[in-house]
C-alpha cells in the first residue's frame, strides 16, 4: 500500500543515505522525495512516497525513529493530511494542438513559464490524481518531457490525533 | 590553551575514563599514535584490525564498559568492519576510531582512502566523520554516550589527518544534547499492570530471557520474579549467565539447538514472557508455531524489536531492569500468590528435563567425545570462567555443557555468529578481569580466523587458555551436509590443519595435545593451570553432531533428538 511519511530530520551531511539506506537496505524502492530546510535552517523536512507490506513499513518507521539524526516521524497515510507536488512539463505542439494545450493548462490551473515556436514548457502543482489527469491529457498534445519534484506533505491544522 | 585534534581525542578518551585501546597504527594516524605513545591510556596492538574490534567487543561484554578499537584509513578501517557488524548485531557498546585520508583529498580516490562511514552506515548504531577539529570535543561524547546508553552499540568516528594536526581550544560541552536521541528507560505502567495480570493468571508460565536481561543488569530482578512466582526460565545464547545454570528453574537454552525441556516449554506454555530478546530465527523455528498457547509480553529497551518477528500481544519498551523493578514493586502489592495451581507446570517441566537433557555416551577408551571436554572444562572450573566461543557446533557445545552462573561470563558471536571472535574477545576479555580464567572454547576451523592474536597475547602476557575441539572439519556446516545432503562433505574437511601444539610453541604459548580420553582431564589441568598462553589440542571425534536440533524452518517441537540411523548405500563423499 502506498504511505507518505513525514520526516523531520537534523540539516546535517549524511542524514538522507542514512534515511535511505533503510528502504535500500529492505529492497524498498522510495517512489518519491523531497528534502528542504524548515523555518528552522538546522533542521530539514522529508516527505517520503513509499509503496509496501504495511508490517515493513511499520519496521522501516521504528528504525528511522532510531536514527539519532531523525527528530520525528509522521506516517500521514491514515491522517487527515494535505500533500502536493509541483511539476514542469515540456510539450512540442504546432498550429491548432497550440490552442489546446492552453486550454488544458487554464482548466488545471498551470502555468506557461516558458515558450517558443516550438513548443512550452508548462508549470503545474497538485495531487497525484490532478498530475496524472493532465499528463493523460497532453499526451497526445505532443509531450516531450517532465520533471517532477516529488510529493511535499503536511497534516491539516485542524488534525486531532486519533 | 590550543590542542590539536589528536591531543583532543587523548583527553577525550581519558575524559571518557577509558583505560586500554585497541589498534593498529597507519599513515594517517601518526598524529594520534604519537599522542598515544606517552598517554596514560594502555595501547593494545594487535596482529589484525579485525582482531582489535573483537578485543574491544570481548572487553566491553566482560566488563559493561566501553570498548574502543583504532584503526588506520582504507584497509584498516575495512578490517574493523566485521568487528563492528558483530558489536552491531548483539548490541555491545563499542567506539571505533578510523583514520582518514585529509579533507581536501577526500572523494579523489587517495592512497588508503576508503569511505568508511558509507561502508559501515547499516552496521553501527551512530557514525561521525569530523570535517572540523571544533566539532571533535562534542563528537567524542556524544559517541560514548550513544554506544553506552539505550540499546548499546557500536559508533565509529572518522577522522582525516587534517583534523587530528589541527589545533583549537577544545571546548567541551556540559553535557550531551541530542533531540533526536531520547531512549526510552521507563516503562509504561499501564502496560506493565497488563502483564502482571497475563502473568498471575497463567497456569503455565515461562521467561524467555535474552541478553538485555545482562547488558541491563536485571539478573537478580529477573531471579526473584521467577523465584517468587514459580517461573521456568529458559535463555537465549547471549542470554546465558543472565540466571544461574544450577537453578532448578533454568532450562537451558532454546531455539535450534536448545534443550529438549526449553523447546517443550515454549511450545507448551500459557504465557511467555520475554525480556530482552528479539525472536531471532534460531530461537523461533517455524514462526508460526512458535510459543502458540502462550499470551506473549514482550519487554524491550528497542521499540523496533517489538512485533518485529512474533506477534507479541502485551509490549513493554523500556529498561529491562526498570520494568522488572517496576513490575515486582507492583505485584508485591497484589495478595496472592499463584503458586498452588503452577505445581503441575512445574512438575510437568522437570519431567521433560530428566527424559531427555542434553546428552552424550563417553566410551572409556574411544574417542574424546568434545561434550565430554567442556564438561570437564565446567566441572574443573566450577562454572567460575570466562568462557569465549568461536562459531559453530563448539559455541553450541559451550551453550549446552558449561553451566553458567554469572552474567558476562559467556562472550560468544550470537547474531552475526562470526567465526575468529573467541581468541580476540578473550584477549579483550582478560584484560578488562584481570583476576580470572578467561578461555576460548575454539573450533579447528575459527581459531584458524584469527590466530595471529596468540601473539597480542604472549606479547601482553595476558593468560588466556585456547580449548581447540578438533575434529579436521568444519563441524557444523559438515553436520548440515550430513544431515541433510547425503553425506556429501563439500569443502568442509580440514584435513591438513597445522599442528596446534607446534603453532603455539612457534608464538611462544604452551601447546598441549590430549589423543586418549585419559588425556582430558591431565591436559585440563595442566594447562588451566600453566602460566601464561596456553593452547591445547583436543583431537575429538570427527563426525559428533550437535542434538537436539531443530531443522531449519521446522516447530521447535520437531527435534531431532539423537543420532539418526544412517543409510549404509549412502557413502562418504568427500571434496578436498
Amino acid at each position: 500500500m502506498r504511505h507518505t511519511i513525514s520526516v523531520l530530520v537534523e540539516n546535517k551531511f549524511g542524514v538522507l543515505a542514512r534515511v535511505a539506506g533503510l528502504f535500500s537496505g529492505r529492497g524498498y524502492n522510495i517512489e518519491s522525495l523531497s528534502v528542504a530546510p524548515t523555518i528552522d535552517p538546522d533542521t530539514s523536512h522529508m516527505t517520503i512516497v513509499t509503496r509496501g507490506e504495511d508490517r515493513v513499513i511499520e519496521q522501516v518507521i521504528k528504525q528511522l525513529n532510531k536514527l539519532v539524526d531523525v527528530i520525528k516521524v509522521s506516517d500521514l497515510t491514515a491522517k487527515n493530511f494535505v500533500e502536493r507536488e509541483m511539476v514542469l512539463i515540456k510539450v512540442s505542439s504546432e498550429d491548432e494542438k497550440r490552442s489546446e494545450v492552453l486550454r488544458v493548462v487554464d482548466i488545471f490551473r498551470g502555468r506557461i513559464i516558458d515558450m517558443s515556436n516550438k513548443g512550452f514548457i508548462i508549470e503545474v502543482t497538485g495531487t497525484e490524481d490532478k498530475i496524472n489527469a493532465m499528463l493523460t491529457l497532453l499526451k497526445p498534445l505532443g509531450l516531450k518531457e517532465i520533471a517532477r519534484t516529488g510529493f511535499v506533505a503536511m497534516m491539516r491544522t485542524d488534525h486531532v490525533q486519533k | 590553551m590550543k590542542k590539536s585534534g589528536a591531543q583532543i581525542l587523548v583527553e577525550g578518551l581519558l575524559r571518557e575514563k577509558v583505560e586500554v585501546v585497541f589498534g593498529f597504527p597507519g599513515g594517517v594516524l601518526l598524529d594520534i599514535y604519537d599522542q598515544l605513545f606517552d598517554a596514560p591510556i594502555r595501547h593494545i596492538l594487535t596482529r589484525h584490525e579485525q582482531g582489535a574490534a573483537h578485543a574491544a567487543d570481548g572487553y566491553a561484554r566482560a566488563t559493561g564498559k566501553v570498548g574502543v578499537c583504532i584503526a588506520t584509513s582504507g584497509p584498516g578501517a575495512t578490517n574493523l568492519v566485521t568487528g563492528i557488524a558483530t558489536a552491531h548485531m548483539d548490541c555491545v557498546p563499542i567506539v571505533a576510531i578510523t583514520g582518514q585520508v585529509p579533507t581536501a583529498l577526500i572523494g579523489g580516490d587517495a592512497f588508503q582512502e576508503a569511505d568508511i562511514v558509507g561502508i559501515t552506515r547499516p552496521i553501527t548504531k551512530h557514525s561521525y566523520l569530523v570535517k572540523n577539529v571544533e566539532d571533535l570535543p562534542r563528537i567524542i561524547m556524544e559517541a560514548f554516550h550513544i554506544a553506552r546508553t539505550g540499546k548499546p552499540g557500536p559508533v565509529l568516528i572518522d577522522i582525516p589527518k587534517d583534523v587530528s594536526k589541527n589545533a583549537t581550544v577544545p571546548k567541551w560541552p556540559d553535557k550531551v544534547e541530542m533531540r533526536g536521541y531520547n531512549p526510552v528507560l521507563k516503562g509504561n505502567r499501564a502496560q506493565i499492570a497488563k502483564a502482571i495480570d497475563a502473568i498471575l493468571a497463567s497456569h503455565r508460565p515461562l521467561i524467555y530471557a535474552g541478553g538485555g536481561v545482562i547488558i541491563s543488569g536485571a539478573e537478580r530482578e529477573m531471579i526473584t520474579l521467577a523465584e517468587t512466582y514459580h517461573i521456568p526460565v529458559t535463555c537465549t545464547l547471549l542470554g546465558l549467565g543472565g540466571f544461574p545454570g544450577d537453578n532448578p528453574l533454568f532450562l537451558g537454552m532454546l531455539g535450534m539447538h536448545g534443550t529438549y525441556a526449553a523447546n517443550m516449554a515454549t511450545s507448551e506454555c500459557d504465557m511467555l514472557l520475554a525480556i530482552g530478546a528479539r525472536f531471532d530465527d534460531r530461537v523461533t523455528g517455524k514462526i508460526a508455531e512458535f510459543a502458540p498457547h502462550a499470551k506473549i509480553i514482550h519487554i524491550d529497551i528497542d521499540p523496533a524489536s517489538i512485533s518485529k518477528n512474533v506477534e507479541v500481544d502485551i509490549p513493554i519498551v523500556g529498561d529491562a531492569k526498570n520494568v522488572l523493578g517496576d513490575m515486582l514493586d507492583m505485584m508485591r502489592k497484589k495478595e496472592h500468590l499463584p503458586d498452588r495451581f503452577r505445581e503441575k507446570w512445574i512438575e510437568q517441566v522437570s519431567m521433560w528435563k530428566d527424559e531427555h537433557p542434553v546428552h552424550y555416551e563417553q566410551e572409556h577408551d574411544g574417542e574424546i567425545k568434545p561434550q565430554y571436554v567442556v564438561e570437564k572444562l565446567y566441572e574443573m572450573t566450577k562454572g567460575d570462567a570466562v568462557i569465549t566461543t568461536e562459531v559453530g557446533q563448539n559455541q553450541m557445545w559451550t551453550a549446552q555443557f558449561y553451566k553458567f552462573h554469572q552474567p558476562r561470563s559467556i562472550l560468544s558471536s550470537g547474531g552475526l555468529g562470526t567465526m575468529g571472535y573467541g581468541l580476540p574477545a578473550a584477549i579483550g576479555a582478560q584484560i578488562g578481569c584481570p583476576g580470572r580464567l578467561v578461555v576460548d572454547i575454539a573450533g579447528d576451523g575459527s581459531i584458524q580466523m584469527n590466530i595471529q592474536e596468540l601473539t597480542t597475547a604472549v606479547q601482553n602476557r595476558l593468560p588466556v587458555k585456547v580449548v581447540i575441539l578438533n575434529n579436521c572439519f568444519l563441524g557444523m556446516v559438515r553436520q548440515w551436509q550430513e544431515l541433510f545432503y547425503d553425506r556429501r562433505y563439500s569443502h568442509t574437511c580440514l584435513i591438513s590443519s597445522p599442528d596446534f601444539v607446534k603453532v603455539a610453541e612457534a608464538y611462544g604459548a604452551t601447546g598441549l595435545r590430549a589423543e586418549k580420553v585419559s588425556d582430558v582431564e591431565p591436559v585440563l589441568k595442566k594447562g588451566l593451570e600453566a602460566e601464561g598462553v596456553v593452547v591445547m589440542d583436543f583431537r575429538v571425534s570427527r563426525e559428533e553432531n550437535v542434538y537436539p536440533m531443530v531443522p531449519a524452518g521446522e516447530a521447535l517441537k520437531n527435534m531431532i533428538l539423537g543420532p539418526q540411523k544412517l543409510d549404509p548405500k549412502k557413502k562418504l563423499k568427500a571434496v578436498f
